[in-house]
């Protein structure tokens, strides 16, 4: 579903991601993990689409489509979703018209009728019923004044609502409590088919006893250094990125034979 | 008169020989104190002239374009505006309370008085001058166009017809109350001095919507004064709604008197003229007393609007609230200048002032300059100030919602003025708002 061909991306002239490769096939799971600031968020970002970060080499592919080919908007259309690390705040767009203006563009894309208020509303009560949030969050600005906790859970319901093929979660579990963590998870879970992917971004071993990936990688200075199956996750736990980091530096032959 | 006429700079010298044939004309049919206000009036004109950009108060507006425009004096020639579809214009319907003003002039079969209780007196004509009101007299330009500010003065000069709201103690208006005024000519340009006056009597309520619109493509002038006393306890609304033509030039004065305990709130809407400047002043005189001032400015083209704002906190126990926000677009540019007074007795006073400017293009400016002068201790006074384009990455944000970047920007752009749109409680008026909004910005949006 998602493949990922020696990615370099430059924000701002410097480089950050230094030839990612990464396949991500449906109904897989993928869990990455890595060091404050080696790229994971950058990556996130660029295949939603933001244009400040130049990809300079390399491809991406969805299904049999050039990802990086495509506006922001169509592929969130197209069925991919990316929960932000740092969600925005907008004030004086409501939820429920910022939910209601993107549910319609989809639907649209796909050629489907606009919901009526009715039917919207249904599915809007219906889904963050799911993630825990008062019903009072709908009428709300989006994001504005919402605690970091009440902020991932507005993504999780934005991606409930919107209904994704490919999920990225960038950090969805930081900063929340077991009782949100569990509910996020919940969240992604209900999301598992064998026809979606998701992608978890995450610091923490914690949320991969909920969410079960399928792989795990490490992407540190802008590269994925090692991938392996869930217990790669309890091993970084146990032993932090360093290991990782000196194995990679004294191998350099191994990985570019 | 202190200047010899001879020195008199030729654009002044112009609206002094209108005012010469114009008080010839009316000094036998008007009363001795009116006329003695308008002597008063052209005196302070005289005096002061036109200002200039080396005027602190007038640095970043300009005003040759408009003094070097010869406009006929609209009253002298009864002059109409180019007809106009008035039915279009908020408060339209028959029921309503409406009195419309035709180049300054009232024009009653325009006008409708609609349900109003008894003693509410609304009324727009210049013949109630010669009336017994004593208490109508007394206010006419006690507030505004007494003193230094020069258009205002100009405007009690060619005082004529006005529209007066007069609001007994305790009554309650629950329909808004509309003045429309109309300008414009087919001929040569022309300039109208439309005037309103608003009292509400102790413990009284309405709203009060100013309009102003003119012919599209007209070049013309308006010089307005609008005087509003809010006596104790009263709580009045004031809309005003400024969409003149594109080529028009307008400048307002708005003074709003406020006693103990009064309520104002104003919203200042302005999305026409080529030059606008609003002198918006409210003074707190009674202790316990609120004001909020609210301004908007959607700017396109060459327009220029300019919001000069002054509160003065006179008595104890006051609050202020101003908010003021302005979407510049193309090579359009605004001008904020708030000031807060607050008196050496006005403690307790609670101000804010905030000034926010959205810029859609990058050849647009602002100038924005809070003014704050603050004598009491025991105040709580704070003020913003900023300028800024549209959030990139909230426009990612919504895109990767699967908005697309054109509906994101727009979106963004009427979240902008929400705060202002929101809080105007008459619904035509925020229609009309939400509307052109929407218009100038999918124009925008098919030019790419
Ligand atoms: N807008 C930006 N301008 C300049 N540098 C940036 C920008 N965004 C990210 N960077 C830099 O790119 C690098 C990678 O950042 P990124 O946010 O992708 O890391 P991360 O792995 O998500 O880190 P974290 O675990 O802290 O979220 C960092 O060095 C960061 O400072
Ligand atoms: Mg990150």
């Amino acid at each position: 579903m998602l493949k990922i061909e020696d990615l370099h991306v430059e924000v701002e002239g410097k480089p950050i991601l230094k030839g990612v490769n990464l396949e991500v096939a449906s109904g897989e799971v993928h869990a990455i993990m890595g060091p404050n600031g080696s790229g994971k968020s950058t990556l996130a970002q660029v295949l939603a689409g933001r244009e400040s970060f130049e990809v300079t080499r390399g491809r991406v592919f969805y299904g049999d489509r050039d990802l990086l080919d495509m506006e922001p908007e169509e592929r969130a259309c197209e069925g991919v979703f990316m929960a932000f690390q740092y969600p925005v705040e907008i004030p004086g767009v409501s939820n429920v018209y910022f939910l209601k203006a993107a549910m319609n563009a989809i639907r649209k894309h796909r050629g489907e009728e606009e919901l009526d208020a009715m039917e919207f509303m249904k599915v809007v009560r219906e889904k963050i019923k799911l993630v825990n949030l008062d019903q009072s969050f709908i009428s709300r600005s989006v994001n504005e004044g919402f605690s970091g906790g009440e902020k991932k859970r507005n993504e999780i319901f934005q991606m409930a609502v919107l209904d994704p093929i490919l999920a990225i979660l960038d950090e969805t579990d930081s900063g929340l409590d077991i009782d949100a963590l569990k509910t996020v998870a919940d969240g992604v879970n209900a999301l598992r088919r064998p026809d979606r992917a998701i992608v978890v971004i995450t610091h923490y071993q914690r949320l991969l006893n909920y969410i079960v990936p399928d792989r795990v990688h490490v992407l540190s200075g802008g590269e994925i250094v090692k991938s392996g199956d869930k217990d790669l996750a309890l091993e970084l736990e146990a032993r932090g990125y360093g290991w990782i980091e000196a194995q990679v530096a004294v191998t350099p032959a191994e990985r570019h034979p | 008169m202190n200047r010899n006429p001879a020195e008199l700079a030729p654009e002044q010298q112009r609206y002094l020989s209108q005012f010469d044939s114009f008080s010839r004309r009316q000094s036998d049919r008007d009363p001795a104190w009116l006329t003695e206000k308008r002597q008063a009036a052209i005196r302070c004109f005289t005096r002061q002239g036109f200002p200039t950009t080396h005027d602190e108060a007038w640095r970043f507006t300009s005003l040759t374009p408009l003094t070097r425009t010869a406009f006929a004096h609209a009253g002298a020639t009864d002059s109409r505006p180019s007809p106009v579809d008035l039915d279009s214009l908020p408060g339209a319907n028959s029921s309503a309370c409406r009195l419309v003003f035709l180049n300054g002039r009232f024009s009653p079969e325009h006008s409708s008085l609609g349900a109003l209780p008894p003693g509410v007196r609304v009324q727009g004509a210049g013949q109630l001058l010669n009336g017994d009101t004593p208490s109508v007299r007394q206010a006419l330009g006690l507030y505004a166009g007494n003193g230094e500010e020069v258009f205002a003065a100009l405007n009690t000069a060619f005082l004529q017809d006005f529209a007066l709201v007069h609001l007994p103690g305790n009554t309650v208006v629950e329909q808004p109350i509309h003045l429309h005024f109309h300008s414009g000519s087919e001929g040569d340009p022309v300039v109208s001095y439309p005037r309103c006056l608003v009292l509400a009597g102790a413990n009284s309520q309405a709203r009060v919507v100013e309009s102003y619109s003119g012919a599209p493509d007209s070049l013309y002038f308006t010089n307005t004064v609008t005087e509003l006393v809010a006596r104790e306890g009263a709580v009045v609304e004031h809309y005003k709604l400024q969409q003149e033509s594109l080529r028009a030039f307008h400048i307002s004065t708005m003074q709003f008197q406020l006693g103990r305990s009064a309520t104002v709130s104003s919203h200042s809407i302005s999305l026409g003229g080529a030059l606008v400047r609003n002198h918006v002043n409210a003074v707190l005189d009674g202790e316990g007393a609120e004001a909020t001032l609210n301004g908007f400015s959607l700017t396109t083209g060459k327009q220029h609007v300019d919001n000069h704002t002054s509160i003065d906190h006179a008595k104890p126990h006051c609050n202020s609230f101003e908010l003021y926000k302005g979407i510049l677009d193309d090579r359009s540019s605004g001008v904020f200048n708030g000031r807060i007074i607050v008196r050496p007795h006005a403690q307790k006073t609670d101000s804010k002032q905030t000034n926010q400017n959205l810029l859609l293009s990058e050849e647009a400016l602002v100038n924005t300059n809070p003014q704050l002068e603050i004598y009491a201790d025991d105040v709580k006074c704070t003020h913003g100030a900023t300028i800024g384009q549209l959030d990139s990455q909230a426009v990612f944000y919504l895109q990767s919602r699967g908005i697309d970047r054109e509906a994101a920007r727009q979106l963004l752009t009427f979240a902008f003025a929400n705060d202002i749109a929101s809080q105007i409680r008459i619904e035509p008026i925020r229609a009309r708002l939400e509307k052109t909004l929407f218009h100038r910005l999918a124009e925008k949006g098919s030019k790419g």
